[in-house]
């Protein structure tokens, strides 16, 4: 039997101090499905998926990917599952080459004595090689990171996570802080990763949205505001409200 | 073009040049005393290259290496110590066969745990095993609970605080504030005389040069790149599916591995251990070592330990009082004005130049790593 969703996240809540960033969060991702998650500062979002991932640990509820409780797992022990993030700000490893900062995302050898055994072999080199063309930088591969571009630092890490060819992928803001040009290239970018796989992204720019999401989840003050496509949603008067009220 | 070799041409001439001054240039011209020193100093790079490892490479300050040193220092010890108390040699005491300062301390008969030590191979397994075994319970108790930084660096200092209080209390166990003294045979080989000195010093140095190939596999290994990257961002290392505490276990447990061998050497040539090697000082001053050194590179650790100690021995032989204030203010000027050290200085002012003299001589395409072409 086939499940119908690789995501369920139900009843979700963190509560700070008493302040809840994520409240008693429900919601449903589809494989292939295209999630944009929407909402003004403070909503929660990013939390969200800091609670997916492992980096937060929730108060109460559950999140499930394929069937599997993510909330007792390890956050090396999610990745292995198959869930990829990106965070907001570009997380790369300045001191180390591009072709290094692929090479540590390269899906083997992560124990201990894996590392130690790790050998550079064909079947690594041709793989990063693929993934760095994909992310435009296969002539940067030998340069340090510390030397790329804001953007293409955004794009190192796209290709980090591709690398590891995760099941679902979570990606914050992936085209804040970009060039008009950049941005035009991360949307084709992404346009092609997003195929057969499920993602989540935070995003702001509605432009972009319309174009990459499959349903949108607009959050407020941890809470699901609205739920559907981008059309319902943007005529939703809920969601008006609170756009335009602040 | 990248390149994973375990050496570039580059490092190979820095580990021959090493080793024509350990193995060739230092007993050439030193005489039998200096030359046991340097050999004392050596003992201390074994800590500065693991110190290289653990800090330079993976961000990890402990300011407890001194316990993992003395912990070495003090199995050897024991072993050497037990050699020494034979019941001829402690006839005069009122429980001959014991060590002495167990005798004065009113002591009947060999605590339990000083009983393994009678055996040669027990010893020298215990040298590299009891720092490992100490180093692993920190490990992980401080890395997965993800403590770090400087809250790691107060802790290792506190441990290394507690294991001088320990040593020093435990007098009638441990030989107190004096230490295991008066060691003289190892399996019969008199270790006191000049000659011995200078076997021992070649076996020492051999022995930094395994530590050194083992340091080296480590940093260009996967794992070494892993050290770098969680140094700088370590929830991103978290997030691409590697338990970060276990890297850092392992790493801090290879760094007391090698700060234990330090420790034996430093025994065997010194010819005794005492708490004062174990404290928080001496695991400063290793620290200082290595960032004198350079604390990315493991050549440079050695090279900090030899000069450190050898101006340390200059200074405070001329000017006693002067020393601490000396190295204090090392330490602040490497800090400020030489934050990768000498190995700094050395690729980054002394070597372009070298190599802009040597292409002027001879012509070559230079390579686009800045090494000359081959």
């Amino acid at each position: 039997m086939t499940e119908r969703f690789i995501l369920k996240v139900e009843d979700l809540t963190v509560s700070f101090d008493g302040f809840k960033a994520v409240d008693h969060l429900s919601f449903y991702v589809e494989p292939n499905e295209c999630r944009v998650i929407i909402g003004p500062n403070g909503a929660g979002k990013t939390t969200v998926l800091d609670l997916i991932c492992g980096r937060t640990k929730a108060t109460e509820g559950s999140v499930q990917f394929k069937n599997k409780e993510l909330l007792a797992m390890r956050e090396d022990q999610i990745v292995h599952a198959g869930v990829g993030r990106k965070f907001q700000t570009p997380s790369v490893y300045e001191d180390l080459t591009v072709f290094e900062n692929l090479e540590l995302s390269y899906p083997k050898g992560h124990g201990v004595f894996g590392a130690l055994a790790f050998k550079r072999d064909a079947a690594v080199r041709a793989r990063i090689a693929d993934i760095a063309e994909t992310i435009f930088l296969d002539d940067q591969l030998d340069e340090k990171a510390a030397f790329l571009s804001h953007g293409q630092k955004q794009w190192l890490e796209i290709g980090m996570l591709l690398i590891q060819d995760p099941e679902l992928l979570m990606l914050d803001e992936p085209v804040a802080g970009m060039s008009v040009a950049e941005r035009k290239k991360t949307a084709e970018l992404l346009n092609r990763i997003i195929q057969d796989r499920s993602v989540i992204v935070i995003e702001h720019d509605m432009g972009f949205v319309a174009d990459i999401a499959t349903r949108v989840t607009v959050l407020h003050q941890g809470k699901t505001l609205s739920e559907g496509t981008m059309e319902r949603v943007q005529n939703d008067p809920k969601v008006v409200e609170v756009y335009l009220g602040h | 073009m990248q390149s994973s070799a375990f050496m570039t041409r580059k490092e190979l001439i820095g580990f021959l040049i090493l080793a024509a001054l350990i193995f060739i240039v230092f007993p050439v011209a030193l005489d039998n005393f200096r030359l046991n020193l340097f050999g004392k100093y050596l003992t201390y790079a074994f800590v500065a290259v693991g110190l290289a490892l653990c800090w330079g490479a993976g961000g990890i300050l402990s300011l407890g290496q001194g316990v993992f040193f003395g912990l070495g220092g003090y199995c050897m010890a024991m072993f050497l110590k037990l050699e020494a108390s034979t019941p001829e040699n402690t006839a005069i005491q009122s429980t001959p066969g014991i060590p002495d300062f167990m005798d004065w301390n009113q002591l009947k008969e060999l605590p339990w745990w000083w009983e393994p030590f009678y055996s040669l191979p027990i010893a020298l397994a215990a040298v590299v095993a009891v720092p490992v075994i100490f180093a692993f319970i920190i490990g992980v108790a401080m890395f997965t609970r993800r403590v770090g930084g400087v809250y790691f660096a107060i802790i290792t200092q506190a441990f290394a605080a507690i294991m001088t209080i320990l040593i020093i209390g435990q007098q009638g166990y441990t030989g107190g504030v004096n230490g295991i003294t008066d060691l003289r045979t190892l399996m019969g080989w008199d270790i006191r005389t000049d000659e011995a000195k200078t076997i021992l010093y070649f076996v020492n140095g051999a022995l930094l040069f395994v530590v050194l190939l083992v340091a080296q596999y480590v940093r260009k290994s996967k794992l070494g790149r892993l050290l770098i990257a969680m140094r700088d961002q370590e929830d991103r290392v978290r997030f691409s599916g590697y338990n970060v505490a276990n890297f850092k276990i392992f790493i801090f447990c290879l760094g007391a591995a090698f700060a234990g061998i330090g420790g034996a050497m430093f025994t065997l040539q010194v010819g005794f251990m005492s708490p004062t090697l174990v404290g928080i000082v001496p695991s400063i001053e290793m620290v200082i070592f290595c960032a004198v050194g350079g604390r990315l590179s493991i050549l440079g650790a050695v090279y900090g330990a030899l000069l450190v100690n050898w101006a340390k021995t200059s200074l405070s032989e001329s000017f006693p009082e002067l020393w601490l204030l000396g190295l204090g203010a090392l330490f602040i000027a490497v800090v400020m004005f030489f934050p990768n050290g000498l190995a700094g200085v050395w690729s980054e002012k002394i070597e372009p130049r070298l190599l802009a003299l040597f292409n002027q001589k001879k012509p070559s395409r230079p390579t686009p790593d800045g090494a000359p072409a081959e």
